[in-house]
């Protein structure tokens, strides 16, 4: 088996996101992430719940177990046993993301998607983020429309938690005094320098930043064989 | 008993401008896009449109019908951005109330039970609340004391659905895997249209499928319209998945050769126009 591929290492730093959770639903938003989820069923987290991206939960070889309609989803996720992996067109170091508009909310400059269930995820259940194109575009000071709820917005409500941020350069928490993001390890190849310049606020960096961890040998060959054998991956991050 | 069956066009003629409207379905799936296509024959605007939106919402706003919009997003699934409702809204072409995807699903309910609001643990800490200072909070009165977004209802005076089937009483069935928050619109409405792909008897609704399909209920129903395709280019699963070489016809023409080409004449005149070719 080869050396792993950057979207590789991104497919398990995403995994990683629902290591120890248990029977909790994972509920991933891209590609990658998607293979992240499906690779953690199948091994460290066998107790993942998955669904097919419309209204049922289904076992990693697609066989159905349950029915999960959205108003079942939104239950689900006000009950708190979900945790998301969302996207983010902005984050800020707090973790406050934007998927709705770029510029004035009232006459906006780019019109996206629109707050969706950020509001609602970042209250009730932990809501990582991945972020296939690591700049400063993305990673800014200030989110022009908060969705998704960062720390400093939060208030310490009771159910709030942003586990990780994973990149196409790095992996973030916020375990920093003041919950701030933090680089808690960075893809093979990938310098502190690098991310740095990438990223539009300051970052908190720890003396020794860790690697990203390396996939197995039987992950690899699940990644490539099983979970995505088309190889979309690279088609999100190239290798 | 009565019948309720109507033509599109008699439910347009039932709404007028200056209305609230929900629409059902969720994105580009399941839309009522034939009610939406008689009601942008009609000249009916000023429209305070509630959706979880998908092309209903791009078309609406594309020829200007909304003055209002309420919806957590605008998508078409497929192609995660709606190019018609961007445009729309960079030219600031209507108001907004954005809220969460779980506020809009309370707001519902709340209508539905004839409650003011309902609480709703969402919105906090989020720019909901800076973009909609109308919304109020409420502390729990027991010992948690948490404080939540007071959802208000969003009664609508009209909800438009689509259905597989329905009989002409109003009893409407999905057959697809989500009931979306259909049934929901209908309750929180004054009036309900539903479209459906095929009238049939009612005791053929549950001749091969049980009755937990029966989703809308005739009590919450005041027409029903026979319209085959009629969530063309949405999905209507299991009929039909969704047109997505017209829906990227839809996303890529200009609007005004669009709905020229398409949307000039009746529904027999929309489906010519698709059947020749995108």
């Amino acid at each position: 088996m080869t050396g792993a591929t950057r979207a590789e290492y991104c497919v398990i730093a995403c995994a990683e996101a629902w290591r120890g959770d248990g029977e909790v639903l994972a509920s991933p938003m891209g590609l990658i992430p998607s293979i992240g989820a499906r690779l953690a069923r199948l091994t460290f987290a066998p107790d993942l719940l998955l669904t097919d991206g419309e209204a049922l939960l289904v076992r990693p070889d697609g066989t159905t177990e349950g029915w999960l309609p959205y108003r079942q989803h939104l239950a689900l996720v006000t009950g708190g046993r979900r945790h998301v992996m969302m996207g983010a067109s902005q984050i800020d170091r707090f973790g406050n993301q934007n998927i709705s508009c770029i510029g004035d909310w009232q006459r906006p400059r780019r019109q996206l998607l629109g707050v969706r269930g950020a509001p609602v995820n970042t209250l009730n259940n932990p809501t990582s983020y991945w972020i296939p194109r690591h700049s400063r575009r993305v990673f800014v000071e200030r989110v022009d429309m908060v969705c998704g709820v960062g720390y400093d917005h939060a208030a310490g409500a009771r159910h709030h938690r942003i586990p990780r941020v994973v990149s196409d350069l790095a992996v973030f928490d916020f375990a920093t005094p003041d919950h701030s993001m933090r680089l808690a390890s960075l893809h093979p190849g990938v310098t502190v320098e690098q991310v740095r310049e990438a990223t539009g606020f300051e970052l908190a960096v720890p003396d020794e930043v860790p690697p990203t961890r390396e996939p197995t040998a039987e992950e690899l060959r699940l990644i490539r064989e099983v979970v995505d054998p088309a190889g979309t991956r690279a088609r999100e991050v190239a290798s | 008993m009565s019948d309720k069956t109507m033509t599109a066009d008699e439910v347009v003629s039932r709404l007028s401008s200056g209305m609230t409207l929900g629409i059902g379905g969720w994105g580009s799936r399941r839309k009522p896009m034939a009610l939406v296509r008689a009601l942008l024959r009609s000249r009916i605007t000023d429209l305070t449109v509630v959706s979880y939106g998908g092309p209903d919402v791009g078309m609406l706003a594309a020829a200007g019908r909304i003055r209002k919009l309420v919806t957590a997003f605008v998508t078409l699934d497929s192609i995660p951005l709606e190019p018609h409702y961007r445009a729309a809204r960079e030219r600031a072409a209507f108001a907004l109330t954005e809220i969460d995807e779980a506020m809009f699903m309370w707001g519902l309910h709340a209508a539905a039970n004839r409650l003011p609001f309902l609480p709703v643990r969402a919105g906090i800490g989020s720019d909901v609340m800076r973009v909609n200072p109308g919304l109020r909070t409420v502390t729990s009165p027991y010992g948690d004391g948490e404080t939540f977004v007071a959802m208000p209802a969003l009664r609508l005076d009209a909800a438009l659905v689509h259905m597989n089937r329905a009989d002409r009483l109003g009893n409407g069935q999905y057959l697809g895997p989500d009931p979306y928050f259909d049934d929901l619109f209908c309750e929180a409405a004054d009036t309900a249209y539903v479209s459906c792909e095929r009238i049939v008897d009612t005791a053929e609704l549950t001749k091969a499928a049980p009755p937990q399909t029966l989703l809308v209920k005739r009590h919450t129903v005041t027409g029903v319209v026979e319209a085959p395709n009629g969530a063309h280019f949405t999905s209507c699963a299991p009929d039909y998945g969704r047109d997505e070489a017209f829906q990227k016809t839809y996303a890529t023409t200009p609007w005004p050769e669009f709905a020229a080409r398409f949307l000039a004449g009746d529904e027999q005149a929309y489906r010519s126009a698709v059947g020749e070719g995108t």
